[in-house]
């Protein structure tokens, strides 16, 4: 049997990508800026939004995607706060793609949103492989994950806007280089903005609640 | 990055161009897959067999054409296969790097009876 060879030169995440898009062409509409949160589970990407919100003091209206594998932990915890939030249980995946969020989208009031917070699933590996429509990715490190995690997890560290280094105030108990992680994170990222604080003392939230602002389009 | 959704993706492409050439069978599956995209293949494989089951690609081999990571340093200039996360520059020891290869992941091409 005669075989031939068919050229292809498509892209495998082009389907998810479509959906990206169109996702990012719904919230630039709204005039929405979107971001994607991403950690490993404990970082602190619930505390984090529920910290900038405090921090907006309604400077802006948030509006948040919230994804789990399941339970509807965060976001019962974000509604308590007055927080317009929607959850998304995956079933066993281990991040969210451009369909769930659209799904998100939907049941959200955008009408009424200057940012949507997109949780991700806790998870340091696959969420950064998968476009949402985001216009920010951030990424949170915490102190006690230890300082070595560029290294081990170059993918996420080198493809971010933002990296958030959570959990400062336990530093003077934790043994963590913050030059050389910065030196590291960096060398991964030469145009990431990284931002140090603590969402358990307040310390440092301003400066990003303010860059925050700054980056969304006023109401 | 995640092998299920990966190869459901994969499937869908190839039958779908398969379909268009009118043809029977995929026999072989050539992937280019740049190494910052960190894959498993014999994972990937293992899906792929199990989804393909009943369609045109049942029994296909993929094969992988893994791309290194090359990097151009922004200070300096200098082109470079890093050994390590650490992406400091050999030439000029600074940490400033942009990714020239290594990020590609698509479908190069199918053989089909």
């Amino acid at each position: 049997m005669s075989s031939k060879t068919i050229p292809v030169i498509e892209r495998i995440m082009g389907a998810n990508d479509r959906v990206a898009l169109s996702n990012r062409e719904i919230l630039d509409r709204h005039g929405i800026h979107a971001v994607n949160v991403m950690a490993s589970p404990g970082a602190g990407k619930t505390s984090l939004i529920a910290s900038t919100v405090k921090a907006l003091d309604s400077r802006r209206a948030v509006g948040v995607i919230e994804g789990d594998l399941a339970s509807t932990v965060d976001t019962d915890r974000l509604r308590a706060m007055g927080v317009t939030a929607v959850q998304i249980n995956t079933g066993g995946q281990c991040h969210l793609d451009a369909n769930q969020v659209r799904e998100g989208l939907n049941a959200l009031p955008l009408d009424k949103l200057d940012i949507v917070f997109i949780e991700n699933v806790g998870n340091l590996v696959c969420p950064v492989g998968f476009a949402l429509g985001e216009h920010t990715r951030l990424g949170i490190s915490s102190v006690p994950e230890g300082d070595d995690k560029p290294h081990k997890y170059p993918t996420i560290f080198a493809n971010i806007d933002v990296l958030i280094i959570n959990k400062t105030d336990l530093l003077p108990y934790i043994p963590f280089d913050m030059p050389e992680f910065h030196r590291l994170v960096r060398g991964l990222n030469p145009d990431v903005r990284i931002f140090e604080l603590s969402c358990i003392t307040g310390e440092g939230i301003d400066g990003w609640a303010q860059w925050l602002v700054d980056h969304t389009p006023k109401p | 990055m995640h092998e299920l959704s990966v190869t459901e993706s994969i499937l869908d492409i190839v039958c779908r161009h398969a379909d268009q050439a009118q043809a029977n069978r995929i026999t072989r599956i050539h992937l280019v897959i740049g190494e910052l995209s960190s894959i498993v293949d014999d994972s990937v494989q293992f899906y792929f067999d199990y989804l393909a089951k009943d369609s045109k690609a049942a029994g296909a081999e993929l094969v992988f054409k893994r791309l290194g990571i090359t990097l151009r340093c922004e200070n300096c200039q200098h082109q470079w296969e890093p050994p390590s996360a650490d992406w400091t520059c050999p030439s000029c020891g600074i940490a400033r790097a942009r990714v020239e290869t290594g990020r590609e992941f698509y479908v190069e091409s199918i053989e089909v009876t």
